[in-house]
């Protein structure tokens, strides 16, 4: 196996436990974490995919390399603003919850909210 | 033998991601997230991307890390209302089910991947000598898809717009984020005064080589911006006011020349970006010059956060 194989797998573990995390934790700053998780999983496949394309003496393909780099800034922007947003949630209403009734329960964890 | 040198660090990595997702306490997950970020440079540089192994551990370990850390101290009081949302076991079981089944479907498409893999390596090496510059990363990144990197700067500035708009409107114009007091003898400070000059050198070094070696803009950018937080949280200045004109001006400077640039191309070169022949190098480096300090603001403000006190700060309280 070579580094490709094997951090592309990892890419797909990585993929997977965020999602797990993502749509399991309550917590809005857990799932903002999970989404970095996903984020870097999709990262990694990428890269992976970019050795696999390594030629003429290039260590891999500059293209999904420099694709890379400015989807790791876009993807700290996007958390910025979502961190941002959380914290003045917070300052608002003294919670974070998401959950929609008026007594947190555990029938109605909504990950798409956490989106929004 | 060589294996023994991806897989160490691929089962690390997954073990400190299954750490960050299954910790009770949100602070710990987030310092592990850290740990995650830094893990993962290592496997950048295993896949010889040594360029996004900078941009990564600067951006997606430090930067993105230090935000985490800093919210998770901040809503520490809403942890004990949030365990107690945890979804049911049920819940959680299907949620492992569909997260195992996204993974065997992507891990069935790496297996499946074609051989040999599609790339693009010949084109930009055959196009690259008119560039001038020498990294092919830099080369996609200024020239033949500076489009993505003019929208990037904008995003980043962007987002540095809907932080600060999320102010309460009583101190919109304010300083960002607390006025921090550490002991001016401590270890904080001391840090921070000693770091800085060697940092910003590397930030620019960093920044420099980046034309023909591993390195760039923004990962330079960070570096510095990173700097200025360290001497920001060490009490030794104060965040500036964000409605200040010039540091508005500092801040879309970049694009601005950017913009300039690629609207010149089109009279000279005929295409929004293009340059014309000859003239690619000397238009890069404008460009990177220009972008270099804006990014740097950019990236400070929004690790900064919104406005928090209003421009006449209070002055500084005695440390304890």
């Amino acid at each position: 196996m070579n580094a490709a194989t094997v951090f592309g797998l990892l890419a797909t573990a990585l993929v997977g436990v965020g999602l797990y995390g993502f749509i399991v934790n309550p917590q809005p700053l857990r799932k903002i974490l999970a989404f970095n998780v996903i984020g870097s999983g999709v990262f990694l496949l990428f890269g992976a995919i970019a050795r696999r394309g390594a030629a003429l003496g290039l260590s891999g393909d500059p293209v999904p390399q420099a694709l890379l780099i400015t989807g790791i800034v876009v993807a700290f922007s996007a958390t910025a603003l979502a961190v941002t947003v959380l914290l003045r949630l917070f300052d608002e209403t003294g919670s974070t919850t998401l959950s929609s009734g008026p007594a947190p329960s555990a029938s109605d964890p909504d990950p798409a909210k956490a989106r929004e | 033998m060589i294996e023994v040198f991806h897989l160490v660090p691929a089962l690390l990595i997954g073990a400190l991601a299954v750490y960050t997702t299954v910790a009770r306490d949100t602070f710990a997950a987030t310092v592990g997230f850290i740990a995650y970020g830094l893990m993962l440079t290592v496997a950048w540089v295993q896949l010889h991307g040594v360029d996004v192994a900078l941009t990564e551990s600067a951006i997606g370990g430090g930067l993105t890390g230090l935000l985490l850390v800093r919210a998770s101290a901040k809503l520490r009081a809403s942890e004990a209302a949030a365990r107690a949302e945890r979804p049911r076991a049920s819940t959680r079981l299907a949620a492992a089910i569909l997260a195992a089944a996204v993974s065997a479907g992507l891990a069935i498409a790496v297996l499946a991947l074609p051989d040999p893999a599609p790339t693009l390596a010949p084109e930009v090496l055959a196009n690259i000598g008119p560039t001038g510059v020498g990294n092919p990363i830099t080369a996609v990144l200024m020239a033949f898809r500076a489009t993505d990197t003019l929208l990037e700067s904008i995003v980043l500035l962007l987002a540095l717009v809907g932080v600060w708009s999320l102010a309460p409107d009583r101190v919109w114009g304010g300083r960002p984020g607390p006025r921090y007091n550490a002991d001016p003898d401590g270890i904080l400070a001391f840090i921070a005064r000693v770091l800085p000059p060697i940092g910003i050198i590397v930030g620019i070094y960093i920044f420099w080589v980046g034309a023909d070696d591993p390195g760039g803009k923004f990962q330079g950018a960070t570096i510095v911006a990173a700097m200025w937080l360290l001497v920001l949280m060490a009490g030794l200045t104060d965040a500036p006011p964000i409605s200040r004109r010039l540091l508005r001006a500092g801040l879309v400077a970049g694009p601005v020349a950017f913009i300039a640039i690629g609207f010149a191309g089109v009279a000279t070169a005929g295409a929004f970006l293009a340059y014309p022949d000859g003239w690619s190098k000397p238009l890069i480096l404008v460009v990177e010059f220009a972008l270099m300090p804006s990014l740097a603001l950019t990236l400070g403000l929004i690790m900064a956060g919104a406005p928090e006190r209003t421009e006449a700060a209070s002055p500084r309280e005695a440390a304890p």
